[in-house]
């Protein structure tokens, strides 16, 4: 008896040295689906090309940096920190001084969200709350749409249509009600910082309001409810449900939005008037960083010239780099990582 | 309350319709067919038109696509597949970066890049702009969309024995074709109407040029040019020339669409 069972472990034994000798069958048998013989060498390759791709993006950056840095180098040690304090720009004596660009800058972008911000949260409420659902999917369709126009085409409609209706009728209004602020002074052109604004708040609207829009529609639900049953109007819930929970992620679309507009060019150039002064009334013509580059960048002759440009050029890149990595934290802070829309 | 949501709605679809409205009317009664097939005629003279910066464009676009679009889908692939550690982190913060860059400050760097070493304006130069402002966008969304594609399908492919990178271009970036695509088109729509880059990269021209190492002409530059010119005959250009600039967008854009959902292109 012990003799016959002996053989039957034995007999089970060789089961599993026979696997793998089938699974080896198995995988030679393949081999000819995939075209020939697997080897790690493409695969390899492959990885590295793909790293490459992810490293030519981080290399372009430094490379825009190394750029900017190096042009700058003649006007920085002609300059030094004056040539941001510094309001006489004299191409014709070598003089540079940056400072009507900047202040023009942060002037048209701030009056830009004065008027901007209160029509996109106004905007990003009615869709989020109070907006029947059919209308809801048309209304950022359109909003997103006019993110889409080219920067040019603005400019272009706001030269012969934003202008003369400013120029006819917007400016003599404000210079009669407002005209003792003395920032709605002097002869109404049409064109100056008061235009740039304008065009500037019709090209952010988009933006913060659809970054707003996604913002507030993370706020829970539960919120909303609990504010309700402490027997709070709609309004109310709004303001205090909604609003102040969003906060900081509307604070990032709206800086978001400040980034898009310092470094606008086309509209602003076509609109602003081009002239190197700090004017208090917002009815007269300024200069931005971005359309002194557009205008004067081609016409520079001299070294110390383009030099300087492409110093504010630097000084606008740094800018507006500080302002959008602020603006995504703190969008991030309310959406967890949920992607936020690129400022694009 | 109500009342007052619903006017700030109103006020910010107002502006929109007028553009709309202003560029559809002012264009359509300039555009003829002098205007799609005759180079620009001097100041006084009737007719002229801006096919020489149409064709621009598309050369300045067909390079910068060229360009861009290969190392954009590139970084997105090591992105979602190669790119799940801090390096792919620094990738995706600098992406962000980029895509914040003012479109002014590209132009400065391709002009140190590209037209300091010709010592001329080209259409190469306006191509390389116009790529570093698509790769950043490109990166991100074909990231997004070969993350939606499903880990199993992946590890079905590893498990038939077929090799990591096949598996990447054959199954994952062939199943997120349609999302890729699109974020592609979203890339070219933002960039096909940039005019700030081109300003000291492609220049302009006022007569036909299909060399890319010259001054090109492209239609947004045209645009521009023509708007802040004093003459009424230039105007009459420019609106016919941004309803183009905008109609070549709008139907690059849906016939792309229109070929991954039902043509040749169309993804597993």
């Amino acid at each position: 008896m012990s003799n016959q069972a002996l053989p039957r472990p034995r007999f089970s034994a060789p089961e599993p040295e026979q696997r793998p000798k089938a699974a080896l069958k198995l995988e030679t048998r393949a081999t000819p689906l995939l075209h020939g013989k697997v080897s790690e060498v493409p695969d390899v390759c492959f990885g590295w090309a793909m790293r490459i791709c992810g490293l030519a993006v981080v290399a372009l950056l430094g490379l825009i940096v190394y750029q900017l840095v190096v042009g700058s180098q003649l006007s920085w040690h002609a300059f030094g920190w004056k040539f941001f304090w510094q309001s006489d720009w004299n191409p014709v004596e070598d003089q540079y001084g940056a400072l009507p660009f900047i202040y023009g800058t942060v002037v048209s972008s701030l009056l830009a969200l004065v008027i901007a911000v209160p029509l996109s949260i106004g905007v990003a409420v009615f869709i989020t709350e109070m907006c029947p659902v059919g209308l809801r999917g048309i209304l950022s369709f359109t909003t997103e749409l006019l993110a889409a126009i080219p920067s040019v085409v603005y400019g272009l409609w706001a030269i012969f249509v934003l202008v003369p209706i400013l120029r006819e009728y917007v400016q003599p209004f404000l210079a009669k009600t407002l005209g003792w602020t003395t920032l709605f002074s002097g002869p109404p052109y049409g064109i100056g910082m008061l235009a740039a604004g304008v065009i500037l708040a019709i090209m952010v609207i988009p933006i913060v309001s659809s970054i707003a829009r996604e913002v507030l529609a993370v706020v829970p639900q539960h919120q909303r409810e609990a504010v309700l049953a402490l027997g709070a109007t709609r309004w109310e819930m709004i303001r205090m449900g909604v609003l102040r929970n969003a906060r900081a992620g509307i604070m990032g679309a709206i800086i978001l939005g400040l980034g898009r507009a310092l470094g606008e060019t086309m509209a602003v150039t076509m609109v602003i008037g081009n002239r190197p002064e700090i004017a208090k009334s917002l009815f007269a013509p300024g200069y931005t960083m971005a359309s002194v580059l557009a205008n004067e960048f081609t016409e520079a002759t001299g070294d110390l010239y383009l030099s300087a440009l492409i110093e504010i050029g630097l000084a606008l890149f740094f800018v507006t780099i500080v302002v959008n990595a602020m603006a995504r934290l703190m969008v991030w802070s309310v959406t967890r990582g949920q992607p936020a829309r690129g400022a694009a | 309350m109500t009342a007052l949501s619903v006017l700030t709605v109103a006020l910010v679809l107002l502006p929109l319709f007028a553009i709309f409205a202003y560029l559809v009317y002012k264009g359509i009664g300039s555009i003829n067919l002098a205007f799609l097939t005759q180079t620009p005629k001097p100041v006084g003279e009737p007719g002229g038109g801006m096919a020489n910066a149409i064709a621009g464009s598309m050369v300045i676009l067909g390079i910068a696509s060229l360009l861009g679009v290969p190392l954009g889908i590139g970084a997105g692939i090591f992105l979602s597949e190669y790119g799940r550690n801090r390096y792919g982190d620094l990738v995706r913060f600098v992406s962000d970066v980029l895509n914040g860059v003012p479109s002014i400050v590209i132009g400065i760097v391709a002009y140190g890049l590209v037209v300091m070493r010709q010592k001329h304006f080209s259409a190469l130069a306006g191509g390389v702009a116009l790529a570093i402002m698509m790769i950043p966008t490109i990166a991100r969304t074909t990231e997004q969309m070969l993350l939606l594609v499903p880990q199993a399908i992946r590890e079905a492919a590893y498990g038939l024995g077929v090799s990591r990178w096949r598996t990447t271009l054959s199954i994952t970036l062939r199943t997120a074709t349609s999302g890729v695509i699109t974020g592609v088109m979203l890339a070219f729509a933002r960039v096909a109407g940039e005019t700030a880059p081109l300003l000291f990269t492609a220049f302009g021209n006022q007569y036909w040029n299909w060399k890319p190492d010259q001054p090109t002409a492209a239609l947004s530059l045209q645009i521009f040019t023509y708007a802040i010119s004093p003459f009424d005959e230039w105007h009459k250009q420019a609106w016919a020339g941004a309803l183009v600039l905008i109609v070549l967008i709008v139907g690059a854009v849906a016939a792309v669409r229109i070929a991954v959902k039902h043509g040749t292109l169309a993804g597993a």
